[in-house]
C-alpha cells in the first residue's frame, strides 16, 4: 500500500488514507501544533513544566513542545518534571530513558519521589492503604502523582503543566466518567484541564489530545527513539484497563470510534462547565499540607495518614 | 508458509505456520487487536494490508505501554 500523498510505501492506514514515513511525521507534528494554537495551550508568558515519565507519550510531548517553541520563536522557559512512584522493575527503566533523552535534548530535568515526599514508595504504601480503604493502586498513584506534580510545578514557578495524555487516554476518561455518572469530573477534562483558574492549581494542558496512542508509538519508532516497552505491573488492576480493552475492540470493528467520543464530548463540554459554574466546588487549602482540597484534609494527606498510623 | 514472529510484550519469538497473506490476517490468527500493535519487518513498519512472505521475520510492537 502506498502513501496517498506520494508514491512512497505507507507506514500507517488512517481514516482519511495511508501515509508514508515522511508524510506521517509532518501530519503528526502539524496536528500537535494545531492543537496548541487552536486551544491556546501555550502563551508567551508561560513557564512550562512538562510532566514526564520516560514513556512514549511524555517523550513525544516533551520533544514537540520544545520544537513548537523553536518553530514559533517563543522564549518560554521549559523544564521536565518526573515523578518516581517507586514501582519495582518498571519506573527505573523509563526514568533511565528519560535521563538519557533530556541529556541529548539539553532539557533540564527535575525529579521527585513518593518515598521522599510522602514517606513510602507505591509498592510499600499500596497494601496498607488498600487494607483499610479498598483503594486500588491506580487510584492511590493517581492522587499522589497529581498532588506532587501540581505542588512541584508551582514551587518551581511553572504556570502550565504540559502532559502527554493522548486521544485514547481522554476517550477512556470520558467513558469512565460517563459510566460512573461523574459529570462534575467530566467537566474538568478537555485539552485544558479545569473549569476556573485557581491560585493553588497549575493549569494542565494536553498537546497530544487528538493523537491516537497508536500514532504516538509510531512517531517514536519513526524518530528512532529507544523507548523500551514498559508496562506498569498494576495497570491490569484498574477500571481503566477494562474500558481501554472495550474501546480497542470497538475501534477495530468501527474505525473512528475514539475520535467520535472526543468530538461528541467537546461539543458537550461547554454545557458541562456551565452547569459546574452554577454550583462551583469550594477549593480551600488542606489543613495538613496547605495544598488545594475540596474537604478539610486533602486525599493525599488522608492516605499519608493511613501509612503513618501503621 | 512459515514465518518467525518476535512479540515485544512477552519478549518471545515463535515460528508459526501462517495460512493467510496479509498483516491483518496474521494478527487475526494470533488473536491480536489491530489497535494495540504495530508490525515491523527489517525495521520498517508495515500497514495492515502489507503482504507477508515465506521466512519473514516480524517484530510485533506493543502500542500500549505505561500505566
Amino acid at each position: 500500500m502506498n502513501c496517498h500523498k506520494c508514491d512512497a510505501k505507507a507506514v500507517i492506514s488512517l481514516q482519511h488514507g495511508s501515509l508514508c514515513k515522511s508524510h506521517f511525521l509532518s501530519y503528526f507534528e502539524e496536528k500537535v501544533f494545531r492543537t496548541i494554537n487552536k486551544f491556546q495551550l501555550i502563551e508567551r508568558k508561560d513557564k512550562l513544566c512538562i510532566a514526564t515519565s520516560g514513556g512514549k507519550d511524555s517523550l513525544t510531548v516533551l520533544y514537540l513542545t520544545k520544537k513548537y517553541l523553536e518553530k514559533y520563536n517563543c522564549n518560554n522557559e521549559l523544564f521536565a518534571l518526573a515523578v518516581d512512584e517507586g514501582i519495582a522493575k518498571y519506573r527505573e527503566k523509563t526514568l533511565r530513558d528519560l535521563h538519557h533523552f533530556c541529556r541529548e535534548q539539553n532539557i533540564r530535568l527535575e525529579t521527585v519521589s513518593f518515598n521522599e515526599e510522602l514517606g513510602k514508595n507505591l509498592d510499600v504504601a499500596y497494601p496498607f492503604i488498600n487494607k483499610g480503604t479498598k483503594k486500588k493502586p491506580c487510584h492511590i498513584c493517581g492522587v499522589w502523582r497529581r498532588y506532587l506534580l501540581n505542588k512541584q510545578a508551582r514551587d518551581l514557578g511553572a504556570t502550565k503543566v504540559v502532559t502527554g495524555h493522548n486521544l485514547d487516554d481522554e476517550a477512556q476518561a470520558i467513558v469512565m466518567n460517563l459510566f460512573k455518572a461523574n459529570t462534575k469530573i467530566a467537566g474538568r477534562l478537555g485539552p485544558i484541564s479545569g473549569i476556573e483558574e485557581q491560585e493553588l492549581f497549575v493549569q494542565r494542558v494536553k498537546p497530544l489530545y487528538f493523537c491516537l496512542e497508536k500514532e504516538v508509538r509510531l512517531y517514536t519508532i519513526l524518530k528512532g527513539w529507544q523507548v523500551q516497552f514498559a508496562e506498569c505491573p498494576y495497570s491490569h488492576t484498574g477500571y481503566r484497563h477494562d474500558i481501554q480493552e472495550m474501546l480497542n475492540e470497538f475501534e477495530q470493528k468501527y474505525k473512528g470510534t475514539k475520535q467520535g467520543i472526543i468530538n461528541s464530548f467537546l461539543a458537550m463540554l461547554p454545557l458541562l462547565r456551565e452547569e459546574e459554574r452554577k454550583q462551583p466546588e469550594e477549593i480551600k487549602p488542606c489543613q495538613e499540607c496547605g495544598e488545594a482540597a475540596n474537604q478539610e484534609v486533602c486525599n493525599a494527606c488522608k492516605m499519608k495518614a493511613i501509612i503513618q498510623s501503621c | 508458509m512459515k514465518i518467525s514472529v518476535h512479540i515485544e510484550r512477552t519478549n518471545t519469538t515463535q515460528k508459526i505456520d501462517f495460512s493467510g497473506i496479509t498483516v491483518r490476517q496474521l494478527l487475526c490468527q494470533l488473536d491480536l487487536n489491530l489497535e494495540t500493535v504495530l508490525v515491523a519487518r527489517n525495521n520498517e513498519v508495515l500497514t495492515e494490508e502489507e503482504t507477508l512472505q515465506e521466512n519473514d521475520l516480524l517484530e510485533i510492537l506493543s502500542v500500549i505501554s505505561g500505566g
